[in-house]
This record gives C-alpha cells, structure tokens and sequence, in this order.
C-alpha cells in the first residue's frame, strides 16, 4: 500500500451531501475485471453537466476534495475509491463518512479525514475564493491548513499509522497465522462447509 | 464499541451482536484491531475479479475454499437463460468468476444452475445462513443475512482478498444500536414500510459505525422473508449490520434446508441458536423506539433512502426544512425526480414497475404483488418487471401458479438475477423513466443514467402497476366477481 504522510495541492469544492458511491462511479464502470482505470467513470453522470464542478478549468489538477456530509454512502464498492485514486485525488475531506467508504479508502491510499461541517464550509469559501489556494493536509499532525485556516481531522490511530508506513493487511494478519490456525481447531464442526 | 466495552465492565450482560464478535476472536491487542474470523465468505462477479488477481500476485491461494461460495447475480440477463451474455464487458466478468472458482476450488452457482440467484437470497435459502455465524460479502446489502441472527456486513475488494487469503478481518468493534418496534403493523403494511419509516427516522447515517439489533413486538411477529427486508437495508441507514435475534421462526425456516444441519447435529444446533440473543439488561450504544400501529405504507420521493414520507403524504417543500444541508439535499433531489412541492405522492406518474432485488425478491413477496394483480391489469403504458430473486423462487411461484398471474395482468415474468436494481444488467429505465420499485436504493440513475425511483413495498408496487400511479391496494377498484 502506498505511505500517505503529508499532501499538499489544490482543492476541488464539491457542495453536495450524502454524496453515494454509484454517483462517485455509476455501476456500468463495475463491469470491469482490472483494478485500475477508473478515472474515466468518476461522478460519470454528474460530469455530463458542464457546471459541475470538476468541468470547471479552474479546479484542475485538483487533489483534495472537500465534500458535504455523508459521502461514500451506499454499495460497497471499492472501485470509487479506485475512481478517486486514479482521477488524482489523494484526500477527500467531510464531516461524516460512510463506514465502508472510509475502510476501503484506507485500503486504496486514499485519506478519508473526518473535519467538521463548518471547517468544510470556511474551506469551501477559501478555495471558491481562490482556486490556486494550496490546501495541506498533514497526517503526522491530523491537520488541515489552509491559507491563515488550521483545523485538526479525525483519523483513528491504528488507520493512521497504517497509512504512515504504507502497511497492507494481508501481509500484518499472516503474522499472526498461528492464531488462525488455533482459532480453526476450536471452531465449533457445527458451522455449515461446502464440500469442494 | 469502546462506550459500550467500557459499559461491559460494570455489567456482564452482552448484545446479540457482541456475543457473536467476541465467539469470533481470533486475536485481541490493545491498540490494534481485533482479528475476526468469518464462516462464510459470498462472492460475485462484480467485487471479487480483483480480489483473486492480488491473489495470484501474491502466489496466495484461498484459505478456506469450504466456507466460500460464489454466484452470478449483477450482470445477469433476466430475458433468457439460453446462450452467452452479449454485453461482452459483462459477459468477460462472469467469465472470470468462473475462471477463478474453478482456479482456486470455489463452490460457483452459475447461470442456468437450480441453485443460482441474488448472493443474499440463495444464502438463507440454502441453510448456508445460519444464527451466530460471522459473514461477509462484497456486497454492501450482505446484512441481509441478519435476519436469521448471524453478524453480516459488507465488504470492499481489498477485504474481499483478506477473506480469501486469510479466512479473517481486521476490525475495530462495531458499537451497538437498538431499533425497537413495539405493537402491531396494520394489514396491507409491511417490513419494507417498516424499514424506510426507520431510515426517514434516522437518516442515512444515524446507524454509523453500529448494527443495528432490530427488537420488539412488531419485528417478532415478522416472517423470516419479511426480516431480511428490515436487515437488507440496515445499510441504507449507515448501518454496518443489521440483526434480529433467533427464535421459532428462524428455527422452522431453517429446519430441513440443504445445508442445515440435520439428525443429532440439528438439536445441538439448535441449542447452541437459542443463546444467540442478547441478554437482560444488556445495554446499547444508541436507542430508537418506534410504534408500528403509526407506520403506513411508505415511499420515498427523494435521491437517498432516507428521503420518504407516507404514501399518503405530499412531496415537502424544502423551505421548510431548517437544517441548510438537508435544504439543499431537498432541493436537488426534487429537481433531479422532477417532482414539485406540495404535491400529493398520490398524483406521482410511473411508467415503470420492479418487484424483485434482494429486498423483496423472494416467494412471499411474489405472493403479495400477485395477490393485488390477480383478476386486474397493469395501466396501459405501463411495464411492470417481476423477477425472482433465485432459480429456486422461480420455480416455487410457477408452482402456486403465480406466474400465470403476472403474465396475464400483463406483466413480464422473467429469470433470477439483480436486474432492475441497478443499472449492470440489459434491465434499466431509460433517462426521465420513473420506477416504484421494491429495490433498496433511490440514488441519482441507479436503475439507469437518468431514471427516476421511488421505493415501495411490493403491494404498493403492484398497486401502482394497476393504477398507472403511486397507489396503495386499498385504493383500487375491487375485482369483480
């Protein structure tokens, strides 16, 4: 997994809530069999309408994306992560996340930071204000800066450190293989199995 | 579950969902999360592909192909079983389901098999579901599988090759939640109304980080179908899980299924079922109290699930909505459905009409919609969609006679699969389509760029099929004779 320490770049202000993740990539973009590739799907629909905001020129080349409330709600699908990665986003800020957005977007190197409603509304103001504004986000510190704006952002330790040192998973869970295989000797035979 | 491990010192008592989490403990570390072991791992098409390549990469197999079963359910067409899928970017993902099933020596329910359908319809329906166990899926509607007293969630690619690699999940605690459901729900009200009234209650993020234990009365007398409605959309609540604890009637559902266990082993089961509930005094996280004799039939009118009001009820206006961010959320979503304030829902056009999803895509809920449309017609310009949620409701409705219902209300009576709940498959609305639909979601183009959804019960479905508008059974004409 790819380490994530600080960021800084420009950021995209996206004024809607409960931002769901067949809007972040409709479903039609899931038919694909690769893990890569998906930028082309991002907010697919809502990028037919030219005001949106990832038409407007202004906002290119932006990284951080600064969300109303709720976002990632819905399917699972780790592809808007995916979709977010590969457009160049590296943080998306709101004031809530949808649980398995938020767990998905640590797998894929992507911060999730929990900032609060107003921080996202004062850094809406800043950058519509200004779109070259550079926003940093730093997770050594769980801080947000932005021009004279610093606000700290909610992200749980062990998410934290995980990002910090670019540690995947599988390969943390295979050090502890002896506790799998004690666990499956005293797991109850009464738990249905598919003979293969 | 930190406040709510804390609230375990000073009392013994434990959740429902607690007990199963702590039966499920393959390692504890302070500071890290804990390490879950899963019993069964579903899969389909759409979120494993890349879950088996990271496998290969890694040179790592499937650690417990016996607790893994796959099937094809998104992408499939529900006109016909005979011949290749001809989407070819679907048919190449269902193609490398069965590559990789066969590769790594995962049981797969394709297309055309007796036991193929939606992934949580075929659990339960198998006895693969059973109380007390952990599940997951690649499938946010994977708390279905609550229903029958089991720890089930959704899961993101990258958890779905943990699962495969290592038969395990690295999880902080989910904290706990109540939804309490006291007295009666009226005839011709159901789970599915029951569900949206709690997601208009709460939101769409008032079960965050928690599952939900739904209690009381009204969940009690709930059939085992009627149950998995209420779990399946947990997640539509934010939820992480949804559970109702097991009693006689997850005990009879599950009595003779082909994977329940059977002799000596059923009344060991059994017995072992019956602890799987949450003990007296045992204390939540977070509360809610609803009474079922105020709910009635429900729909949404809004782009989130949460967005919904009684039948009976007109569209809001958003100007009266204090809160700015739900305003502008009000406001988006009523241009998006093209719908205008003050409105009755009653006067809501469709042309569309959809019973099935893993929501409502079982027998019973067939039953329901055949049960308003026998002896009447679906509204001219209207299609109506009645798809199974499995090969095996397909033939159990053949059985009773219930597709000739359908077809001769003129209705299409089609194949197991995901269909119309979300746009993967050939069925789709097309842009400024409007649905009553029995799926789970409303979200902007979810059943097609474009389309428009509203989200009922299957009798309001069925109703509003008849009437060419939202309706209720109560308001159409009565067959005569």
């Amino acid at each position: 997994m790819q380490q994530f320490t600080v960021h800084t770049g420009r950021a995209a202000p996206l004024r809607r809530s409960n931002v769901d993740t067949d809007q972040i990539i409709p479903a039609v973009y899931l038919k694909r069999v690769t893990r890569s590739g998906f930028a082309d799907g991002l907010f697919a629909a809502w990028r037919r309408d030219p005001d949106f905001i990832l038409n407007d020129p202004r906002y290119d080349g932006a990284s951080v994306l600064v969300a109303g409330p709720d976002f990632g709600i819905g399917s699972s699908r780790e592809h808007a992560v995916w979709a977010l990665h590969d457009y160049g986003f590296r943080v998306v800020l709101s004031a809530r996340f949808a649980d398995i957005f938020r767990g998905n977007a640590l797998k894929g190197g992507l911060l999730a930071a929990v900032v609060t409603q107003s921080a996202v509304e004062q850094l809406w103001d800043l950058v519509e204000a200004d779109q070259s504004t550079p926003v940093t986000v730093d997770l050594t510190d769980r801080e947000v800066r932005c021009g004279a704006l610093s606000v700290p952002f909610e992200v749980d330790d062990y998410a934290r450190w995980r990002l910090l040192e670019g540690l995947d998973d599988i390969g943390l869970t295979l050090r502890h293989e002896a506790d799998i295989a004690a666990y499956e000797s005293r797991r109850s035979s009464l738990f249905p199995a598919v003979p293969v | 579950m930190s406040e709510d491990s804390q609230a375990a010192v000073r009392n013994p008592a434990r959740t429902l969902a607690q007990k199963v989490w702590e039966s499920h403990l393959v390692r504890r570390a302070a500071g890290e999360p804990d390490l879950l072991y899963i019993d069964l791992h579903l899969l389909h098409e759409v979120t494993s592909p890349q879950a088996f390549d990271g496998l290969r990469q890694a040179s790592r197999g499937v650690r417990r192909p016996d607790l893994t079963v796959a099937t094809e359910d998104h992408n499939v067409p529900t006109d016909s079983l005979s011949g290749p899928i001809v989407d070819a970017v679907s048919r190449l993902q269902v193609e490398t389901l069965r590559r990789n099933c066969a590769d790594f020596g995962v049981r797969l329910f394709p297309m055309g098999d007796q036991d193929q359908g939606i992934v949580h319809v075929i659990g339960p329906q198998l006895g693969l579901t059973q109380p007390g166990m952990t599940i997951v899926c690649g499938d946010s509607h994977t708390s279905t599988h609550g229903a029958l007293g089991a720890l089930a969630f959704g899961i993101g690619t990258s958890e779905v090759e943990q699962v495969l690699a290592t038969q395990t999940l690295a999880l902080m605690p989910f904290k706990t939640m109540a939804v309490t459901v006291n007295g009666t729900l009226a005839p011709g009200v159901t789970a599915k109304d029951l569900i949206l009234a709690v997601i208009a209650r709460i939101g769409t993020s008032g079960g965050q980080g928690h599952v939900i234990e739904y209690r009381g009365e009204a969940i009690r007398a709930l059939s085992m179908e009627a149950r998995m409605t209420v779990c399946n959309m947990s997640i539509e609540a934010g939820a992480r899980a949804g559970m109702i604890a097991p009693d006689d009637t997850t005990i009879d559902y599950l009595h003779g299924r082909p994977y329940s266990p059977s002799g000596p082993r059923w009344d060991e089961a059994v017995a072992r079922w019956r602890m799987q509930v949450t003990d007296e005094g045992a204390v939540f996280g977070k509360e809610v109290v609803l009474d079922a004799a105020e709910i009635t039939p429900f729909v949404t009118w809004g782009t989130n699930p949460g967005q919904g009001a009684p039948l009976s009820a007109n569209v809001p206006d958003p100007a009266e909505i204090a809160d700015p961010v739900e305003r502008a959320a009000a406001e988006n979503a009523l241009k998006y459905m093209d719908l205008v304030p003050g409105m009755p829902l009653r006067e809501v056009v469709v042309d569309t009409v959809f019973v099935g999803s893993c929501t409502n895509g079982r027998i019973e809920d067939r039953r329901a919609a055949a049960s308003v449309l026998r002896g009447r017609r679906v509204a001219e310009g209207v299609r109506m969609l009645v798809v199974p949620g499995s090969a095996k409701v397909r033939r159990e409705a053949e059985a009773e006679g219930l597709d000739r219902v359908f077809t001769g209300a003129g209705a299409d009576w089609r194949f197991a699969g995901c269909s119309m709940c979300l746009g993967m498959n050939p069925d789709q609305l097309a842009p400024g389509e409007r649905s009553a639909s029995t799926s789970n979601r409303n979200f902007e183009g979810r059943q097609g760029p474009g389309g428009r959804t509203h989200l009922v019960s299957p009798y309001v479905a069925a109703a509003t099929a008849v009437a060419g508008r939202l309706a209720s059974p109560a308001e159409l004409a009565p067959v005569a004779g």
